[in-house]
């Protein structure tokens, strides 16, 4: 694997129930963050960690990166939008900052 | 379909080339490279990824394990690219790919990716409504079936590895490869066997 | 509730009711002249670490809302790199006049 390691070990195991941090940084300023409004404050369930990388709300000012935990966080659809099929799902990369243990 | 870019942007493009050649950064020779490159990026590529792996279970294996290394043993052109991550179906779960905050694909793989893959219906839909834009489509999944919608946000790209339909029992890798379209890739549609349903 | 959350960004158009009667658009067609060099641009300039795809993004999010979607896929991307590289001092703004 490429995915490089920060050499701190993930937070969350496959498995783990989760919370997305209800924030929105959009209301404070500029900035870029790659967590979907849609999934912010929602239950979900992390599938499996995928490594860390360069936390992309700093490269995106040209700032120092420092890697960041990035895991596969299932989410199921139908609450979200209080519509759609009981049992589809939404699958999510996000990175650990923006994930509470739920 | 996609309008043409309009007047002041092709002027645009032309000044950013000038003033970033005249910087020493950027050469036509340099372009005509790149695009060389990412012309011969292929869902072709991918295909034979997915033909391979339904046959030969060290490949199923390294594909799974390692993307990007799966993607340069078939020919692909990964240096510099994401990760690769590949989504693979089953009896129970159909994976969809979409990027609702812009338009993340495995270009470094598949090429550029089609029109509709970057419209705002589909990145808007997708997420939203999977059945609905699939049964568009023409492809239906069945109601006991997760569909898995895959939002991709960061720092992967996302290939679907359909299942291999019944009846091509026997079938080479390239006569497999051939059944396999960049729509299945992304799980928009599924591989079909010509003469069947 | 999710939908249509006031503090949600432009660009972040998951599940919007604006598109939700859009049909998607069936459009095949590889990207014209203008945007295979578009394309190219940026891949040589994050190659020679002039700029990095999150930084594309963010100039992509700053286009004002109208521009965001009448402006065409790479058309965007233009106006991003042409931004970014004026912010970065690496071109001036009289170049592009």
């Amino acid at each position: 694997m490429s995915a490089a390691h920060d050499g701190s070990a993930p937070r969350f195991a496959p498995g783990a129930q989760v919370r997305v941090k209800d924030d929105w940084p959009e209301t404070r300023g500029p900035c870029h963050i790659r967590t979907p409004y849609y999934v912010r404050g929602r239950l979900g369930q992390v599938v499996r960690p995928l490594g860390a990388f360069p936390n992309p709300e700093d490269l995106a000012f040209a700032r120092a990166a420092p890697r960041r935990q990035l895991y596969h966080v299932l989410f199921d659809q139908p609450p979200i939008w209080n519509d759609g099929k009981a049992g589809d799902t939404v699958m999510v990369e996000i990175f650990e900052h923006w994930l509470e243990e739920a | 379909m996609a309008a043409p870019p309009s007047g002041v942007n092709l002027a645009l493009l032309d000044k950013l080339v000038a003033a970033l050649s005249a910087k020493g950064l950027v050469t036509e020779a340099e372009i005509t490279e790149r695009q060389a490159i990412t012309d011969r990026a292929s869902p072709e590529i991918g295909a034979r990824m997915v033909a391979r792996a339904w046959t030969d279970p060290d490949y199923y294996a390294l594909l799974m394990r390692d993307g990007k290394a799966a993607a340069e043993a078939a020919g692909a052109s990964m240096a510099g690219a994401p990760e690769l991550g590949v989504l693979e179906n089953t009896p129970s779960q159909h994976h969809l790919v979409v990027c609702t905050l812009c338009s993340c694909y495995p270009r470094a793989l598949l090429g550029y990716p089609p029109g509709w893959y970057k419209s705002f219906a589909y990145r808007s839909r997708a997420v939203r409504e999977p059945r609905a834009v699939l049964a568009e489509w023409g492809t239906q999944i069945p109601d006991d079936m997760e569909i898995r919608v895959v939002d991709s946000t960061a720092d992967y790209r996302w290939m679907v590895l359909p299942m291999r339909p019944a009846g091509t029992e026997g079938w080479s890798v390239e006569k497999l490869a051939s059944i396999i379209t960049r729509d299945a890739l992304v799980g928009v549609a599924l591989p079909r066997v010509a003469g069947s349903d | 509730m999710t939908e249509e959350s006031p503090n949600r960004a432009l660009h972040d158009i998951g599940g919007i009711a604006r598109f939700r009667c859009t049909p998607v658009e069936h459009d095949e067609a590889p990207p014209d002249a203008f945007g295979k060099k578009v394309d190219a641009i940026r891949q040589i300039l994050a190659q020679k670490k002039m700029m990095t795809v999150d930084e594309l993004r963010r100039g992509i999010e700053s286009i004002p809302q109208d521009e965001y979607f009448a402006l065409g896929y790479y058309e965007r991307w233009l106006r991003s790199i042409a931004a970014l590289m004026v912010e970065k001092g690496v071109i001036r703004q009289e170049d592009l006049a």
